[in-house]
C-alpha cells in the first residue's frame, strides 16, 4: 500500500523539477494524442518545439516569440500576485479587451493629429481601462463579499460584447467601406507601437513585460506589501494577526493585474494586431493562467513559462500549416500542461511512502 | 419594433427549454458543493458533454444514446478533476480552471467533423388530455423528455439530501470532513461519487444545448452557461428548488433578450446579449451578503493523516 506523507516543508528541489517533469509528460501524452490524430508524433513535437527556434525560418519565428510571449508574461505576472494571496482574477481576458478598447479609443480620438504625447496617453488609457474592469470584481468583493472568480469571468463575456459593439459602432473606421473594425493604428504613426529595433519583435509591450517581471520580483522579495501577499496565501491566520488589511490587498492585487492585462491589450492593439476588431482577443487572458502556474507564480519562472507557451503557439501554427495539425490540438496540449503540473505538484508537498503494516 | 409579435405562451415555453441546461448543470454542481468540493470545471464538462452527446447521436441516430454518452463524457472529464483534487490533492480552484481550459480545447478537437450537421431530433412528448389545455398545455406539457428529467432530478436530489441517510452523510462530509472521517465515513470515496455525479449532470446539460436547444455543434457553444450554473448554486443557497427557480429566472432573461433582439427593440444587440451576464453579477451581489448556508468545508482539501 502506498501512502502520502505531508512534508514539513515543501520540497525545494521538486518545486523546481515539477514544471520540467510536467513539460516532458505533456510532450509524451501530446505525442500520443498527435499519433491518434494520424500524425507522426516525433515530427509534430519537433515542429512545435524545434522549428520556431532553430528551423529554416527561425529568423522569422524568433521575433514572434517576443510578440506572443510579452502579453502572456505581462498578464501572468499580474495574476500571479493575486493567486499567491488566494485572490482569483480569472477575467484577465476581459481586462485585456478593455485595455485595448480604451487604449485604441484614446489614440483614435486624436486622429489625424501627429504628436509625441499621443502614445503615452494611450498607454495610460489602456492601463486605466484594464484597471477599471478589474475594479468591478474588486469593489464588489470588498464591499459585498461577492465571489471574484464568477464576477471577473462574467465580465469577460460582457467585454466581448463591448468589443463587438465598438468595432461595429463607436470605433468603426469611417473609411472602412462598411467593414467592422477600427482604423489601423499601424498606419497612424503617433499611435503605432512599432518595433523598437526593426525585425527583432521588440516593442514597448516586451519592454513593459520585462519591467513588470523585475517589479514583481522586487515587490515580492524586498517589500512589505509583497511579504503580506505571500503571508496571506501561505498562512491566512498569521496574516490576520500580523495586521494585514485584506480589503487593501484585494484592491491592490486585482487592480494591478487588471492594469497589466489592460496594458497587454493596449500594446497588442496598437502593434501586432493593429486594429480593434470583433475577433481581436485570442485567449491570452486564459492562457496566462497556465503561464502563471507553470512559472510557479514566481516572476522569473513566469518569464520562462511565457516564452515556452509562446513557443507552443508559434510551433502550433507551423504544425498547423505543415502537418495539418488541427488548431484545437494545441489548445488541448496547453490544457494538458496545466493538468500535469497540478498533478505532479503532489511531489512538492507530499512524500510517497510504502506504508508499514501496523500492529493494531 | 413590434413587441406584439412576442407570443407570451411561446415565450414561457421556450424559457423552460432555455433554463434546462442551466438547471441540469447547477443541480450536479450543487451536490458536488454539498460534499464540500468546489469544481469550477462545469463549463468544460458541459462542452465535452455537448460534443460527445452530439457525436454519438449523429453516429447512432438515437438522441437517447447521445444523452447517455454525454453523461458518460462529462463524468469521464470530471474523473480528471478527481485525480487532481482527491488523489493528487491539488488546489481545487486551479484544477477546475484546468478542466475548463482542457475541455474547451478537447471538445473543439472532437467536434471538427461535426460542424454544420443537424442532429436527429428527439421530438416532444405530447401528453393527451392535459397537453391540450390552452395556454397551460403548451407551456407545461409539450416538451422534450429531458426537460422533465431535469425537474425529476431536482426533486430526487432534494429528497435525497433531505430525507435519506446517503444525503445526511454527504452533507456531513461537506460540513466537516474531519468529523465525518472520525465517524468512519469514507470522505474521499463519497466526494468522488459526488464529483462524478456532477460531471454526468453537466454533461447532460451540455448535450441539451447541442441536441435540443440550438440544435447543432459550434466551438465553445456553451458560452458561459457553466459559469452561470456555478453562480446559480450560490444564488440558490445550495437548495435544489431554489436552483430550479433561479434557472427559470435566468432562462427567462435569456429568452426575453433574444425575443427583444428579434423584435428589433432600439437597444443595440450587444447590450441585450450581455444582459444575462450582468444580471448574474447583480444577483450574486445581492445574495452574497448571506454566506451562512454554504457548506463549511467547501473548497478545502481533505487528507487523512492517520
Amino acid at each position: 500500500m502506498i501512502v502520502l506523507e505531508k512534508r514539513p516543508q515543501p520540497s525545494k528541489a521538486w518545486s523546481y523539477a515539477t514544471p520540467l517533469v510536467a513539460v516532458v509528460a505533456t510532450m509524451v501524452f501530446g505525442g500520443l494524442l498527435f499519433a491518434l490524430l494520424g500524425k507522426n508524433p516525433v515530427e509534430a513535437i519537433g515542429t512545435i518545439f524545434w522549428e520556431p527556434l532553430f528551423g529554416e525560418f527561425a529568423f522569422y519565428y524568433r521575433p514572434q516569440l517576443l510578440v506572443k510571449g510579452a502579453p502572456l508574461v505581462l498578464i501572468a505576472i499580474g495574476l500571479s500576485l493575486g493567486f499567491r494571496a488566494g485572490i482569483w482574477n480569472i477575467g484577465a481576458e476581459g481586462q485585456y479587451i478593455m485595455g485595448a478598447i480604451f487604449g485604441a479609443g484614446a489614440g483614435l480620438a486624436f486622429y489625424p493629429l501627429e504628436a509625441f504625447y499621443i502614445f503615452p496617453i494611450m498607454v495610460i488609457a489602456g492601463a486605466f481601462g484594464g484597471w477599471l474592469w478589474a475594479m468591478i470584481p474588486a469593489f464588489l468583493k470588498v464591499r459585498f463579499g461577492t465571489n471574484e472568480i464568477l464576477v471577473s469571468l462574467m465580465l469577460v463575456y460582457v467585454a466581448e460584447q463591448m468589443l463587438a459593439s465598438v468595432s461595429l459602432g463607436l470605433l468603426k473606421n469611417p473609411e472602412g467601406f462598411g467593414f467592422p473594425g477600427s482604423r489601423n493604428l499601424q498606419s497612424y504613426d503617433s499611435a503605432h507601437n512599432a518595433e523598437l529595433i526593426a525585425g527583432s519583435g521588440m516593442h514597448w509591450g516586451v519592454v513593459t513585460a520585462l519591467i513588470a517581471v523585475i517589479f514583481a520580483y522586487v515587490l515580492l522579495n524586498r517589500h512589505m506589501l509583497g511579504f503580506h501577499i505571500r503571508l496571506t496565501g501561505e498562512a491566512p491566520r498569521a496574516a490576520k494577526f500580523a495586521g494585514v488589511n485584506p480589503a487593501r490587498l484585494i484592491l491592490f492585487c486585482l487592480g494591478l493585474s487588471g492594469m497589466l492585462a489592460g496594458l497587454a491589450g493596449m500594446f497588442e492593439v496598437s502593434g501586432p494586431a493593429g486594429q480593434v476588431s470583433i475577433d481581436f482577443n485570442v485567449g491570452y487572458g486564459f492562457t496566462a493562467i497556465i503561464v502563471a502556474f507553470l512559472g510557479r507564480l514566481h516572476p522569473v519562472g513566469i518569464l520562462l513559462a511565457g516564452f515556452l507557451m509562446a513557443l507552443t503557439y508559434i510551433g502550433g501554427e507551423i504544425a498547423q500549416s505543415q502537418l495539418g495539425l488541427p488548431a484545437a490540438a494545441i489548445q488541448v496540449f496547453q490544457g494538458m500542461l496545466l493538468f500535469f503540473l497540478l498533478a505532479f505538484d503532489l511531489l512538492t508537498n507530499f512524500r510517497i511512502r510504502a506504508a508499514r503494516s501496523e500492529v493494531a | 419594433m413590434d413587441l406584439g409579435e412576442i407570443n407570451p405562451v411561446l415565450l414561457v415555453a421556450s424559457l423552460m427549454v432555455a433554463a434546462t441546461p442551466l438547471l441540469l448543470a447547477a443541480i450536479g454542481e450543487l451536490v458536488v458543493e454539498k460534499a464540500g468540493v468546489l469544481n469550477l470545471g462545469v463549463e468544460g464538462m458541459m462542452i465535452v458533454g455537448a460534443i460527445s452527446g452530439f457525436a454519438i447521436s449523429v453516429e447512432t441516430g438515437s438522441p437517447w444514446l447521445g444523452f447517455i454518452a454525454s453523461a458518460i463524457g462529462g463524468a469521464v472529464l470530471s474523473l480528471l478533476f478527481v485525480l487532481l483534487t482527491q488523489v493528487a490533492l491539488a488546489n481545487q480552484v486551479a484544477s477546475g480552471l484546468a478542466l475548463t481550459l482542457f475541455g474547451l480545447g478537447f471538445s473543439a478537437l472532437l467536434g471538427q467533423s461535426y460542424v454544420g450537421i443537424k442532429p436527429p431530433s428527439m421530438g416532444d412528448i405530447h401528453i393527451p388530455v392535459i397537453g391540450d389545455i390552452p395556454v397551460i398545455g403548451p407551456i407545461l406539457f409539450q416538451h422534450d423528455p429531458i426537460l422533465y428529467v431535469g425537474i425529476a432530478l431536482t426533486a430526487a436530489v432534494w429528497a435525497t439530501l433531505k430525507y435519506t441517510r446517503v444525503g445526511l452523510i454527504l452533507r456531513a462530509v461537506g460540513e466537516n470532513h474531519d468529523a465525518a472521517h472520525a465517524l468512519g465515513y469514507k470522505v474521499i470515496k463519497i466526494r468522488i461519487m459526488a464529483i462524478l455525479f456532477g460531471g454526468a449532470c453537466a454533461g447532460l446539460g451540455g448535450a441539451y444545448i447541442s441536441l435540443i436547444r440550438v440544435p447543432q455543434w459550434t466551438e465553445g457553444m456553451t458560452a458561459g452557461v457553466g459559469w452561470i450554473a456555478l453562480a446559480l448554486v450560490v444564488f440558490a443557497s445550495w437548495k435544489p428548488w431554489r436552483a430550479l427557480l433561479g434557472a427559470y429566472l435566468f432562462g427567462g432573461i435569456t429568452v426575453l433578450q433574444l425575443n427583444l433582439q428579434a423584435a428589433g427593440v432600439a437597444i443595440p444587440v450587444e447590450y441585450l446579449a450581455m444582459s444575462p451576464y450582468i444580471i448574474t453579477i447583480l444577483v450574486l451581489v445581492i445574495l452574497s451578503a448571506d454566506k451562512s448556508s454554504a457548506p463549511a468545508a467547501l473548497g478545502r482539501t481533505f487528507h487523512a493523516s492517520h
